[in-house]
């Protein structure tokens, strides 16, 4: 099978480049898209990309796969290669550190700024803080997210203004929060989101929602996030 | 925290969403209006000049004329801050997307009553 690699060394590159790989699939098998990787840099130590648990869960090898971004550790082949051709590319509109190595440092901001823990000033219970099973329900769909950058860099509005624009990740993890009935910053929370900016970049495209390897709707809980703005303000 | 600015409509990001949603229902119902005169009314000038001789029909087409104003104040103003990212260049785009749209209100008002 013909893969098809963005590389880049800023040491010796001086412009990243595509580059072609043969690489032999065993027969009758349909890899996942890491185990071509690892293919590749059996034969080219020096091909670069994140990978940890290679099991859909720790969310390293998110990546642009025949145009589209994914897990390459849970993407069969034959799902993304056309015409027996696998492209891979890093996740777009983040810099590339080397090969199909990002920097995260904007995405990780953006996750930073929606506050994404528990506030609560009330003195702690002996126990725990109880959630009833409804109001545990609330976070079903929100508290899966693993932190891969797919939504957020398959995101126009977030290419454009990645310093301003929190992106659907981020913003899922907002809405996870504010929809915790154990968290007590909710005016605070939504006073922080509301500027033209953070939330109201989203156009509704709904790319983060066709990409998320967990199956999550950023879309919809950026929706929940604007009723809240708008019970507020009206 | 938030990242506001000086030069869009609202004051805030839900300000500026409520405008462009309440102008796009307000010139949704102008298009059907005017559609509806189209398919209904023989259109010569005298129909034409007696749908614009009324009262309502002027506050109607100045509403319709404000909302396509704010409509593409918080549509060109959003364009120009994902696109043009030097300030000047810019500032001198929503100054010129301003001007253009107080010029259209100013004499959509003289048109319309005839100043």
């Amino acid at each position: 099978m013909l893969v098809s690699l963005y590389r880049y060394n800023p040491e010796s590159d001086n412009a990243p480049y595509m580059q072609d790989v043969e690489v032999e699939i065993p027969a009758g098998k349909d890899l996942m898209v890491l185990d071509v990787l690892n293919l590749v840099k059996e034969k080219d130590p020096s091909m670069s990309y994140r990978r940890s648990c290679r099991e859909g869960v720790c969310g390293s090898d998110g990546m642009n796969m025949n145009g589209k971004n994914g897990l390459a550790c849970i993407t069969p082949v034959s799902e993304v290669a056309k015409g027996n051709k696998l492209v891979l590319r890093p996740l777009p509109g983040l810099p590339v550190i080397r090969d199909l190595v990002v920097d995260m440092g904007l995405f990780y901001k953006q996750y930073e700024k929606v506050m994404p823990y528990l506030v609560n000033d009330n003195p702690a219970p002996a126990i725990e803080r109880l959630q009833s099973p409804e109001d545990r329900e609330k976070l079903d769909g929100l508290y899966e997210c693993i932190l891969c950058a797919c939504c957020s860099t398959a995101c126009p509005s977030f290419w454009w203004n990645p310093d301003k624009f929190i992106g659907p990740s981020g913003l899922l993890q907002a809405y996870r929060f504010l929809a915790d009935s154990r968290d007590t910053a909710q005016a605070e929370r939504l006073a922080n989101l509301d500027d033209p900016f953070s939330v109201f970049r989203c156009r509704g495209i709904m790319n983060c929602v066709s990409v998320c390897p967990k199956g999550l709707n950023p879309t919809k809980a950026i929706g929940h996030i604007r009723n809240l703005l708008l019970q507020r303000a009206t | 925290m938030g990242m506001n600015s000086v030069t869009n409509l609202g004051r805030n990001g839900i300000q500026d969403w409520i405008i462009q949603r309440a102008t796009a229902y307000v010139l949704a119902l102008y298009t059907l209006f005017l559609l509806g005169f189209f398919v209904t009314t023989d259109v010569d000038y005298q129909s034409w000049n007696a749908l614009f001789a009324q009262g309502w029909f002027k506050v109607f087409s100045l509403l319709a004329l404000l909302s396509i104003a704010g409509h593409a104040w918080v549509g060109l103003w959003t364009v120009s801050t994902d696109y043009i990212k030097s300030a000047m260049p810019r500032f001198l785009f929503q100054a010129a997307c301003v001007l253009v749209m107080f010029v259209y209100v100013v004499w959509g008002i003289q048109i319309l009553w005839g100043l």
